[in-house]
């Protein structure tokens, strides 16, 4: 009874959480006429227009070649200084440790709606707008404080003897670090750099206000900018979403392992 | 940690023994660079290393987790130093080899420390240290993850290692049996503080206090403490008398606060007529050897090891004595001779 239960509630998560995706994924397969018919069809007739349009018509793998540079240096960025932040907030005695990892905790908690002004002027200011390296830096300082949280929570749990071996075998700190320290380490560096990743590849409202070049826009707001005035293309919409999603769904399932080792860091002694 | 000072000769096998939390561990992270002291200087050969960081100071430490690096394999944990300090791919590949087969090792090389048993862990610890050659070698408990047997026929091999390599070696444990068997030199620590240095037998027959007189020695030795008078008798805070007169051989104070202390080996039976001591036997540990005899003589506790030879029963009475020369006398905590 307890299993069946168990199971039931699994199903009903399950399907509520996939239904709309399941959704738009039919619908990246259905014709125009399909899509608007009523009553509603709901195994589609397996078009692969809708996808081609997206591709040829709207230019989806431009967008996601901007969403790929971007989320990639947002990543590589913001492991960079977090793998070092983390290291020194876990491993040296800072008597500030404990509140500063509280107060990235509580960075990254803010509301993005009320920092987006302050970054729009700080990068204008810059004349950042409209470039890589601008929206980069403005993901890195939404992703940090959650990277450096998990990477802190990862070397804390690393022997400190293994470190030690490895300064009397004559490593220096940074070569600590590198030969010893980030290769034991790989699994939060996993996690960090995967949820980054994520996080990147999905923004849509920083990427909206500070991408206004076609050129530059990723994929959310490539997306979001499909409607013409006159028309919503719900097919194309559909399929690029799908497109967009399956590096996502991809990542996740390869490496689910790795994320609920490296989130659960902490929890168990190992 | 107070007044610590103490030399090393090269080639010498030096032990740092105390119960846990005396500061030996410490003192070793100090020496290793791991630890930076508030004030002091620590000298290796005619360098003075205390301001260098430990990669710059020529010593090996074994850690007591062995922390071996679990992402190397066995020859990568054993060669790391020596890459690290420029040797060549050869002379590494020679010298791991060497080492490799010196430990008993050499079939182990490929695999990662997961896969290994505690003692061969142990081994590629100790390998790592010894494969740098280094000025000197710092042992942290490097036994204590063992199980009793293993740990026995390392302290051997230890002990084979160190005849065999000459280096000069500075091993902490609070083992009393790994002391006495490895080192040359004992340094018996408590409270941070030096209590003793000395060689085992040194250590084990004449304790210069009465902490390194409870600490050495299995069964601990018994101690009466008590007031003497001028008669050479010793009035027990047991509420017991103990005619001391024949074993002081003047060297007390008389009436003054005393403790007498007495290893458990070092009381024999006797007759009656000579007995110091007369007590029931109130719990027997035969070992098969010898037997431990826990004996009560009025208000006092003693331990005698006797020989197994003659059993003892459980409430039988003994009488016993000791040899004069056996005797060891404390005076607020301090050995008087």
């Amino acid at each position: 009874m307890k299993k069946f239960a168990f199971a039931a509630s699994v199903a009903a998560i399950g399907t509520l959480t996939l239904l709309p995706f399941s959704w738009f994924v039919l619908t990246s397969w259905k014709s125009a006429a399909e899509i608007i018919a009523i009553p509603p069809v709901i195994l589609p007739s397996f078009h692969w227009d809708n996808y081609r349009a997206a591709i040829t018509r709207y230019g989806l793998l431009h967008y996601i070649g901007n969403s790929a540079i971007v989320a990639l240096a947002t990543t590589l960025v913001s492991l960079a200084i977090a793998s070092l932040a983390a290291f020194a907030l876990a491993r040296f005695k800072l008597r500030w440790a404990r509140y500063y990892l509280m107060l990235l905790l509580a960075l990254s908690m803010f509301p993005q709606i009320a920092i987006a002004g302050p970054v729009w002027r700080l990068l204008n200011f810059l004349d950042w707008l409209n470039s890589y390296h601008g929206i980069v830096a403005a993901y890195i300082s939404l992703t940090l404080p959650f990277a450096v949280w998990v990477l802190t929570t990862f070397f804390q749990e690393l022997p400190y003897d293994i470190e030690e071996a490895a300064l009397v075998d004559g490593c220096t700190r940074w070569q600590a670090l590198r030969l010893v320290v980030l290769p034991l380490a790989a699994p939060g560096l996993f996690t960090a750099a995967i949820l980054v990743f994520i996080h990147a590849w999905n923004e849509f409202f920083f990427a909206l206000i500070i991408l206004t070049y076609p050129a530059l826009q990723t994929l959310p707001v490539g997306i979001a900018l499909f409607p013409g005035e006159y028309t919503m293309p719900w097919g194309e919409i559909a399929a690029a979403s799908t497109i967009a999603t399956l590096p996502l769904v991809a990542l996740t399932l390869i490496f689910q392992r790795r994320i609920v080792q490296g989130l659960s860091a902490g929890a168990v002694k190992g | 940690m107070e007044e610590i000072s103490f030399t090393v000769a090269d080639g010498e096998f030096c032990v740092l023994l105390g119960p846990s939390g005396c500061g030996k561990t410490t003192l070793l992270r100090i020496v290793a660079g791991l630890e930076s002291a508030s004030g002091g200087t620590v000298d290796i050969d005619t360098t003075r290393v205390d301001l260098l960081p430990p990669q710059e100071r020529d010593v090996a430490f074994v850690f007591q987790n062995y922390a071996l690096y679990p992402h190397m394999t066995v020859f990568e944990n054993l060669g790391f130093s020596l890459r690290l300090h420029g040797v060549a791919k050869e002379e590494i590949q020679t010298r791991v080899t060497e080492v490799a087969r010196l430990l008993e090792i050499d079939n182990q090389l490929n695999h990662k420390p997961q896969q290994l048993s505690g003692g061969q862990r142990q081994r590629v610890a100790l390998g790592r240290a010894i494969v740098r050659r280094p000025k000197l070698f710092l042992f942290d408990e490097p036994l204590s993850n063992l199980d009793a047997t293993l740990r026995a026929n390392m302290r051997v091999e230890l002990g084979r290692l160190h005849t065999r390599l000459g280096s000069t070696m500075l091993y902490v444990t609070h083992d009393q049996a790994e002391a006495m068997t490895l080192g040359e030199k004992i340094i018996v620590l408590d409270k941070g503080r030096i209590q003793q240095i000395g060689t085992a037998s040194e250590i084990y027959h004449q304790p210069s206090n009465l902490f390194v007189a409870s600490f050495v020695g299995q069964p601990q030795m018994n101690f009466i403490e008590g007031r003497l008078d001028g008669h050479g008798k010793l009035h027990s805070k047991a509420g017991v008398e103990f005619d001391l007169s024949g074993i002081l051989d003047g060297r007390a104070v008389p009436d003054s606060q005393l403790t007498v202390g007495i290893r458990p080996e070092d009381l024999r039976r006797c007759t009656a007529a000579d007995a110091c001591f007369a007590g029931t036997a109130e719990f027997v540990e035969d070992l098969g050897s010898d037997c431990f005899v826990h004996l009560v003589c009025g208000g006092l506790k003693l331990v005698a090891r006797l020989p197994a030879q003659d059993p003892i029963k459980l409430g039988q009475r003994l009488d016993l004595n000791v040899d004069p020369e056996r005797v060891h006398l404390f005076h607020q905590e301090r050995r008087i001779d």
